[in-house]
């Protein structure tokens, strides 16, 4: 790809995940919406740079924080937010939601909402890329609050001995929900754990599209040459909180550093203006925002048009294979 | 025939030739597991692409969750836990992904992925050791759990699990790895998953088994036969899913069941037997439903304290003369 289609590509990505995340906020505000939902909004750019590294048969796993990655990674918005809304042409058939939005067709296997969950998820599916020999490579994104968790270091070292094909991509936004990184990390770096499994650790500002896209292209190249896993640490930031209408009372974070990311920080500004910089017309970028908006607008026309499903559709798609002895109604 | 169909093997045995064939037919299968590549070097499975069998550092829940990843893409993983208890820490991936990223993608997703456990109980190795697990996965929907008490049911259900699309636990019995049985050589015998066997017909007494508890139940209804008892014997073979309709049926022969299972009482696999028989049979009973499973205690290291806890042979019969 050109870098003018690169550029325009990443933009279109970052403003279909922040104008779907407003869509689905509003959503919420209108009660359309059962469950829990988990914004992207300030994070487009580490997601959207990591996923332009990638191939359409590569494999992405994600987090709770769940609808930016398989936008970022090229899926269509109709079905993701047929799936928020709980209806039977949602991606995953209305069996998984917000929390959960898995699209094969472009390599996103799936989001999890158990934290840390989708990391095993990637290394597996980057043991599949060695065993069978082809050159496809698996990356998992995860938060900070993830980086506490065993499976990371479990897996980060069966990477490094195996050289697995994966990229551990941490979107550090600062938060674990309400608690701060500094009260629960003891190396301030995510990144810098990965030197205790002989793997390369780069930190890298999540807010800038074009510094995640290079340092996800070292990091894929690395993998399919056969060397073995990269983590890459994002310093990024969420706009909202941790669920969106979620009131926490008392603040674990001022409105100043929210204001200041919001104002100073904010991905799709800094992007828009790197492409102005780089020569890209006003009126293009605006028909880029444009498209976003109007795909977006037909992906809640199309959830809200669609039917919810059958209580009894609540019995399928258990089992591959049937049981012998049907499930008891 | 002079082509030999079947061969004397022990379970441990049976376990590995189905292993070994199930790897020669499909290329996609891999196994997983601690230590695994010393048992590799001495041909346990076969003369294979070492890429597809890989021990793995001491990490059950990474891997056990890598097979999860490998599975939904495209390989059918083999998890060889080794002792029971260990699955508890592979079981976050077990139960919170392989169980369900199938009917969470809306079927999107296949998870073709089999956990292999040995249940050492019964060998003075104390608490940590010695767990029969499968109930608590019998609580688990998506998943299938076998628990093969032959060798024959070892080779055949091992190798049902492994061609099996959904995620399916295979609980072994350790005390039964040396025990030798006929097995079928057919490279394509199976055995389906969710049927129970008949061991024995009788018209007194049904006796359904789960596990290691079949050896013990043959050998009492040899000494209820003595006395005139006639006993209808089920090994359920398969926990998950029941195979209810084999238990009713051999209950409207007897109109008497006692239930055998080593895992502990509450909430094991016999109470959900007995469950369905309250349900679906009461109408066929003359008498109360009789367990002999292994009592709510953790298991104790002294041999003198562990073995009079599991179902013996003696404890089937009086469970048995309890009810005539």
């Amino acid at each position: 790809m050109l870098r003018n289609d690169i550029d325009r590509e990443a933009y279109l990505r970052m403003c279909k995940i922040r104008g779907f995340e407003e869509a689905v906020t509003a959503l919420i505000t209108e009660g359309e919406v059962p469950g829990a939902c988990h914004s992207s909004v300030g994070q487009e750019a580490a997601i959207v740079g990591a996923c332009m590294a990638l191939r359409n048969d590569d494999y992405v796993s994600g987090t709770h924080r769940s609808h930016g990655h398989p936008i970022g990674k090229g899926a269509a918005l109709k079905p993701l937010m047929a799936e928020i809304l709980g209806k039977a042409t949602g991606v995953c058939k209305g069996r998984g939601g917000s929390m959960h939005l898995t699209d094969k067709s472009v390599g996103s296997i799936g989001e999890s909402a158990i934290v840390g969950g989708g990391i095993p998820i990637a290394t597996g599916a980057a043991l599949t890329a060695q065993v069978k020999g082809t050159d496809q490579v698996a990356l998992t994104f995860f938060g900070d609050g993830a980086s506490n968790e065993g499976v990371l270091a479990e897996c980060l070292n069966m990477a490094a001995v195996w050289k697995l094909p994966v990229i551990f991509f941490c979107e550090n936004n600062g938060y674990a929900a309400v608690t701060p990184a500094r009260d629960s990390h003891g190396q301030p770096d995510v990144a810098r754990r990965a030197d205790g499994y002989g793997v390369p650790g780069v930190v890298v500002d999540g807010q800038d599209m074009d510094a995640v896209l290079a340092a996800t292209r070292t990091a894929v190249a690395r993998a399919r040459a056969g060397e073995g896993p990269t983590l890459i640490e994002a310093k990024t930031y969420r706009f909202d909180e941790h669920c969106v209408g979620l009131f926490i009372k008392g603040g674990y974070r001022t409105q100043e550093e929210v204001q200041f990311f919001m104002n100073e920080r904010d991905p799709l500004k800094l992007f828009r203006q790197v492409m102005l910089d780089r020569g890209h017309g006003e009126d293009d970028i605006n028909a880029v925002e444009a498209e976003a908006r109007g795909l977006v607008a037909e992906a809640v026309q199309f959830a809200k048009d669609s039917p919810y499903p059958e209580p009894e559709a609540a019995f399928e798609l258990v089992h591959a294979t049937p049981l012998a002895t049907p499930i008891r109604r | 025939m002079t082509e030999q169909t079947t061969q004397r093997m022990t379970y441990l045995d049976a376990l590995g030739l189905a292993q070994r064939e199930e790897m020669a037919r499909d290329e996609n299968v891999i196994i997983i597991g601690e230590d695994i590549t010393l048992y590799a070097a001495g041909g346990a499975y076969g003369n294979i692409d070492s890429k597809r069998v890989r021990s793995a550092p001491i990490s059950e829940c990474g891997f056990a969750g890598m097979a999860v990843g490998a599975a939904i893409t495209g390989l059918r993983p083999i998890v060889d836990l080794t002792i029971a208890n260990f699955v508890y820490l592979a079981s976050d991936p077990i139960i919170n992904q392989a169980a369900r990223l199938r009917y969470m993608t809306g079927g999107q997703f296949n998870v073709p992925v089999v956990y292999r456990a040995s249940m050492w109980h019964s060998q003075a190795n104390a608490a940590q050791h010695s767990d029969r697990p499968y109930p608590m996965f019998m609580n688990v929907p998506g998943l299938k759990v076998v628990c093969p008490a032959t060798p024959e049911d070892a080779k055949g259900l091992l190798k049902a699990a492994i061609r099996d699309d959904d995620p399916v636990l295979v609980f072994e019995d350790n005390d039964l790895w040396g025990q030798k049985g006929e097995v079928p050589l057919d490279t394509d015998f199976v055995v389906p998953i969710g049927k129970a066997r008949t061991h024995r017909e009788g018209s007194d007494v049904t006796i359904v088994t789960v596990s290691g508890s079949l050896r013990f139940a043959l050998k009492a209804a040899d000494d209820l036969a003595k006395d005139g008892i006639s006993v209808d014997l089920v090994d359920l073979r398969t926990v998950l899913p029941i195979d209810s309709e084999a238990i009713l049926n051999s209950l409207g022969k007897t109109g008497r069941i006692v239930i055998v299972d080593p895992a502990h009482r509450t909430c094991g696999a016999a109470a959900e037997i007995a469950a369905i028989v309250a349900e679906d049979g009461f109408d066929l009973l003359r008498k109360p439903v009789r367990r002999v499973v292994t009592p709510d205690v953790p298991i104790p290291f002294a041999p003198t304290m562990e073995k009079p806890l599991y179902p013996s042979r003696e404890a089937i019969v009086a469970a048995v003369r309890s009810l005539m």
